[in-house]
């Protein structure tokens, strides 16, 4: 296992144990992270010490009584630590002392991460940094802002958190069911953020998909019998496998009708299905598991011509009655299309309720264009292309929709 | 130092046609080109920002002064005689470098794969003061 990769499983396990140990989060994330920057360092030219999150408990352990020493010179408190922590850990554990609740720590962190006192900027940033053990200036980049301003963020989500108040510990029965979708709803736009950015291959940026699979396996393993949450890493997996086929080779989108199907992952595809197939007749169904169904559905067909529409369309039907998602209905008329024809899509587009999230949207132009386009209108449709492309604020779409508009304009051979 | 290279469209200045109305492969050698370039200058490590612009048609002009309500105007504007299409902030020496990356960007592949010859305005980002002051 590659330093790095032991380091970000550790940093969960290492702040949830200084946190109950100490009483305090905020301080706890702060040595942890100079914990981890020191073992980044040491680590591959000393090897990797037998206990690694002894290790690291250790030293950021040692990092947090200095700090506090220099408060209680600074304030005189001298029983601020005493009156935190619970009588049974007036005497420090051996480093190694592995804690009970050690395994779940990366759960309860989740939970405080996402709270929903946070915008989902922030909670995004502390997620990856706090149970992602990735760096400040790592987050930065793959956000593409400058480390002063990541770290800012950072920094202020921690002191929000630590004026409400939150406890550190697992929300109770009764706010349980909302505070895990807040969970996943991070995870997903962690998620969401790397696979729309993804176009391209900057090497020097994390990639945020593989990071939310690999904390949404965490969260998988620690509640393997929540539908959802199998749904949710389901759905990341079957959409994160057509990767490779998405971008060619000048660095332009190729959307899923035209992918070279053998460019996809297999064995992550396999994976999902297995997940969702056991996911769906167990307990309520919800959004992230109809969405991984449809994901299946498409992930199934050997060539975009074997896609089962009518069954695609039927998902839609079902995720339009439990989402609260513009683009659900969208995709609902483009599944229509598929299914009854281009005309049936385009009765369906006029009928779609008026939605100010969609008013002037460029997705509605793209549908509309796409639905001409299948009903032989070219010139119709290349101009909706055109102005689609004009109106949206994504590049690699930009581009994309103009390369359709181009193709409609050509005669063709 | 740092110089930003401006990619600034004006229908005095651009005889070439919308980027729409070329043909697919003419817009992929485009977008190669750029992606090329920009890799190129990281790896240089004299980019430090690359940046493009959602089109005119989807901007807003704000105006307010104190205590009023900000007024604000939809695009498109019919009088939008230029328009900025994006930048790069590059960090090179010496000043000379600055310009011949502008010329590289100016001469990206349009139609037919000729280089479209683009006014790359190159202008300085003002620093802290020299030492000689």
């Amino acid at each position: 296992m590659l330093v790095e990769d032991l380091l970000r499983e550790l940093a969960p396990q290492v702040v949830g144990v200084l946190t109950r140990r100490f009483g305090d989060f905020t301080a706890a994330e702060d040595a942890v992270q100079e914990a981890l920057l020191a073992a980044t360092v040491q680590w591959p030219q000393e090897g990797v010490p037998g206990n690694p999150r002894g290790w690291l408990i250790q030293v950021a352990q040692r990092r947090m009584t200095e700090e506090v020493r220099s408060e209680q010179a600074r304030r005189r408190r001298e029983d601020q630590v005493a009156r935190q922590q619970p009588a049974d850990r007036r005497v420090a554990p051996a480093a190694d002392t592995v804690d009970a609740a050690g395994q779940d720590d990366t759960l309860t962190l989740l939970f405080l991460c996402c709270h929903p006192a946070l915008s989902p900027a922030s909670a995004l940033a502390l997620t990856l940094r706090s149970v992602g053990g990735l760096t400040t200036a790592e987050i930065a980049r793959a956000f593409l802002v400058p480390e002063a301003t990541m770290g800012q963020r950072i920094s202020r989500a921690k002191q929000r958190i630590k004026a409400s108040g939150v406890p550190f510990r697992m929300p109770g029965p009764d706010g349980w069911a909302q505070r895990l979708d807040a969970v996943l709803h991070v995870l997903y736009l962690i998620f969401n953020e790397g696979y729309a950015s993804s176009v391209g291959d900057d090497l020097q940026r994390v990639e945020l998909t593989r990071e939310a699979i690999r904390l949404t396996r965490a969260v998988h393993a620690a509640l393997p019998e929540d539908s959802e949450v199998t749904g949710l890493l389901a759905l990341m997996l079957l959409t994160h496998a057509r990767s490779p086929a998405r971008t060619g080779p000048g660095g332009e989108l190729i959307p899923l009708a035209e992918q070279d199907r053998g460019r996809w992952d297999g064995a992550a595809i396999a994976e999902g299905i297995a997940l969702i197939t056991a996911a769906l007749p167990v307990g309520p169904v919800g959004p992230y598991q109809v969405q991984a169904a449809i994901a299946a559905v498409h992930d199934e067909a050997a060539t975009a011509e074997q896609t089962d529409w009518p069954q695609i369309l039927a998902l839609y039907g079902v995720l339009e009655r439990i989402s609260e998602n513009p683009v659900v209905s969208l995709n609902r008329v483009v599944a229509t299309a598929m299914v009854h024809g281009p005309q049936a899509g385009l009765a369906a587009l006029d009928a779609l309720p008026s939605d100010p999230r969609l008013t002037g949207h460029h997705r509605v132009t793209v549908v509309r264009a796409h639905l001409l386009e299948m009903a032989g209108d070219r010139a119709g449709a290349a101009e909706l292309f055109r102005a689609a492309s004009r109106a949206t604020a994504s590049l690699p779409e930009r581009h994309h929709l103009a390369i359709r508009a181009a193709r409609l304009a050509d005669p063709g051979p | 130092m740092k110089y930003m290279l401006l990619m600034q469209f004006s229908a005095a200045t651009v005889d070439f046609p919308t980027i729409d109305t070329w043909t697919p492969e003419e817009i992929q050698a485009h977008i190669a080109f750029m992606r090329d370039t920009n890799t190129k200058l990281a790896a240089a490590g004299e980019l430090v920002d690359a940046q493009g612009l959602a089109m005119p048609e989807t901007a807003k002009i704000v105006r307010s002064h104190s205590g009023g309500t900000p007024v604000v105007t939809e695009g498109p504007f019919p009088e939008t005689k230029e328009w900025v299409a994006g930048w790069w902030i590059v960090d090179c020496e010496p000043s000379e470098r600055a310009v011949e990356i502008a010329a590289a960007v100016s001469a990206a592949p349009g139609p037919g794969g000729a280089p479209l010859n683009m006014p790359i305005e190159v202008r300085q980002v003002m620093s802290a003061p020299t030492e000689e002051l």
